[in-house]
């Protein structure tokens, strides 16, 4: 590829050290290349080591070999260009909404007094304008994740990392999620890395689809291109023929993963 | 309307047990009395001596020794806990070797170090201040060590994602942790902190409403005993009553039990 990717993984092997001196092997030589402005979701069954690889594309672990790129420089440390968007809770509880989106321009050396009227208008953008004094546990999950959103948004970051972001999500407030977020993202077409395990979600989100396999020493089995048109409703989208056969292809192929993967599930 | 009559039944529990005590101090029963006012004086003695003590003024001196003992001791164990809480929570090995001493020093009975003080401190109120101390300081301590530790990964985790360096995620992610989980135990350690000036007081003082109960009991005034507690425990029950407003103004943003949101 001529050009630098956003977010390289290369030959990335993810393993930890067990009990009695042997090796467990996560993830096992993936390779992974996210153009700038592309938006790819990963899709693999429960446990093979996509959230891992999205902590490496991060920063937050260290691979045991391979590593990655960040618009051709090699990562070390954290990766300072990248907004993550977590699944679990990672608002501060003890910030009301308005204060925890203007954070993080206040880290950076933004003074309050100008930090809080932009943190207003992300707050304003996510459709959350009149909950700016709420505390998080005020908000419902799916106002959790939309002061999520504004929170990693509003530093402007290159890359978007998001982790089953609305994995805990009811089916309707993850489809006015997902259509929130692509509108947010055509606006600037950040360079996006999103885990998923739904792959309905995946085929309607983004503009690639990777399936890794089952674990453990899970790899890359599958790369699609989704040819479907922006901008797209996610509702409609999900009825027009091109999305069924490109689900039912890649369905085909991460069927037998899905499988595997609960019977080793058992097994263990 | 359902508070009114909450509070009517709950003075109708002190009138009914203050008439009881009353019936069986003052009259006999069977020629009997059962609770002789020897042993149990009766609630006019008490209520004459409270109002004696209130309308000589004698007891405003004596609360104010414990109240500045009490504050003075909460003050201080708090900053010291605070200090070793986060010391020990950020360097692990430290709080490895000490934590066997931590635990011989928690475990062990505070009143027995009341002489100590005594000699080391005089009778003055830092004898009964570094009672209370060695009482709040543990619960402060424990409580802040707890709160830096039980940080949620994930919130620490986005804190770094966000950029923050050492110093912003000491002020932004363990500072308001610790102090959440050192307030939720402000009942526990304000009242420590009286429990240590009270007997500290009792144990040897020139003042302070332990040395009055202590000096009614040394002249087998009973009546003057019961009242010593009576006063106190009006003291702690507005104390107690201040601390909750602290409380519901700093832990503003904390959920209510059973108000979490799913």
């Amino acid at each position: 590829m001529a050009e630098t990717a956003a977010v390289a993984l290369n030959e990335v092997v993810v393993a930890f050290r067990v009990a009695r001196g042997g090796t467990f092997t996560a993830v096992d030589r993936a390779t992974l290349r996210v153009a700038d402005g592309e938006f790819v979701a990963i899709v693999g069954p429960t446990g093979c080591g996509k959230s891992t690889l999205l902590n490496i594309a991060a920063g937050l672990l260290t691979p045991y070999a391979g590593g990655a790129e960040i618009f051709g420089a090699p990562l070390a440390g954290l990766n300072t260009q990248a907004g993550y968007l977590f699944q679990a809770d990672a608002l501060f509880p003890w910030k009301t909404a308005l204060d925890n989106v203007a954070i993080g321009l206040e880290i950076a050396g933004t003074s309050p007094a100008d930090a809080k009227p932009r943190a207003h208008e992300w707050l304003k953008r996510v459709c959350l304008g009149a909950f700016a004094d709420r505390y998080p546990h005020m908000l419902s999950g799916g106002q959790r994740k939309r002061v999520g959103l504004a929170q990693v948004l509003i530093r402007d970051p290159k890359i978007l990392l998001m982790d089953e972001p609305f994995g805990p999500l009811d089916a309707q407030t993850r489809q006015i999620m997902g259509n929130l977020l692509l509108d947010l993202w055509s606006a600037d077409r950040k360079a996006v890395l999103f885990v998923t395990h739904d792959l309905e979600e995946a085929i309607a989100l983004s503009d690639r689809v990777v399936i890794m396999s089952a674990g453990p020493s899970s790899r890359m089995i599958g790369d699609w291109r989704v040819p479907l048109p922006r901008p797209r409703d996610i509702g409609e989208v999900k009825l027009s023929p091109a999305f069924h056969d490109l689900h039912r292809e890649i369905w085909h192929s991460l069927k037998a993963e899905v499988l595997k993967g609960y019977a080793q599930a058992e097994v263990a | 309307m359902a508070r009114l009559n909450l509070l009517a039944l709950q003075v109708f529990v002190a009138i009914v047990t203050i008439a009881i005590w009353y019936v069986l101090s003052t009259y006999p029963v069977f020629g009997k009395i059962v609770l002789p006012p020897f042993f149990f004086s009766t609630p006019v003695d008490v209520a004459k001596q409270v109002a004696a003590w209130f309308a000589s003024g004698v007891i405003w001196k004596h609360l104010w020794v414990t109240l500045l003992e009490s504050i003075l001791a909460f003050i201080i164990g708090s900053i010291g806990g605070v200090l070793v809480g986060f010391l020990f929570a950020l360097l692990p090995r430290l709080a490895a070797v000490f934590d066997p001493y931590i635990k011989m020093v928690n475990a062990l009975p505070r009143v027995v170090l009341a002489p100590i003080f005594t000699l080391w401190l005089g009778l003055g109120i830092w004898s009964k201040v570094a009672l209370g101390v060695t009482l709040v300081f543990f619960i402060v301590f424990f409580n802040v060590y707890q709160g830096i530790r039980e940080v949620s990964p994930t919130v620490l985790a986005n804190a770094r994602m966000l950029g923050m360096n050492g110093w912003q995620l000491m002020r932004h992610v363990y500072w308001p942790s610790a102090m959440s989980w050192m307030f939720s135990s402000l009942h526990t350690s304000v009242g420590f902190a009286v429990v240590g000036a009270v007997v500290g007081e009792y144990l040897g003082a020139a003042a302070g409403l332990g040395y009055l109960i202590q000096q009614a009991e040394g002249v087998f005034d009973v009546a003057g005993v019961f009242a010593g507690m009576f006063v106190l425990a009006a003291f702690v029950i507005v104390i107690d009553f201040v601390v909750t407003l602290i409380e519901r103004r700093l832990l503003i943003w904390r959920p209510a039990v059973g108000d979490q949101r799913p």
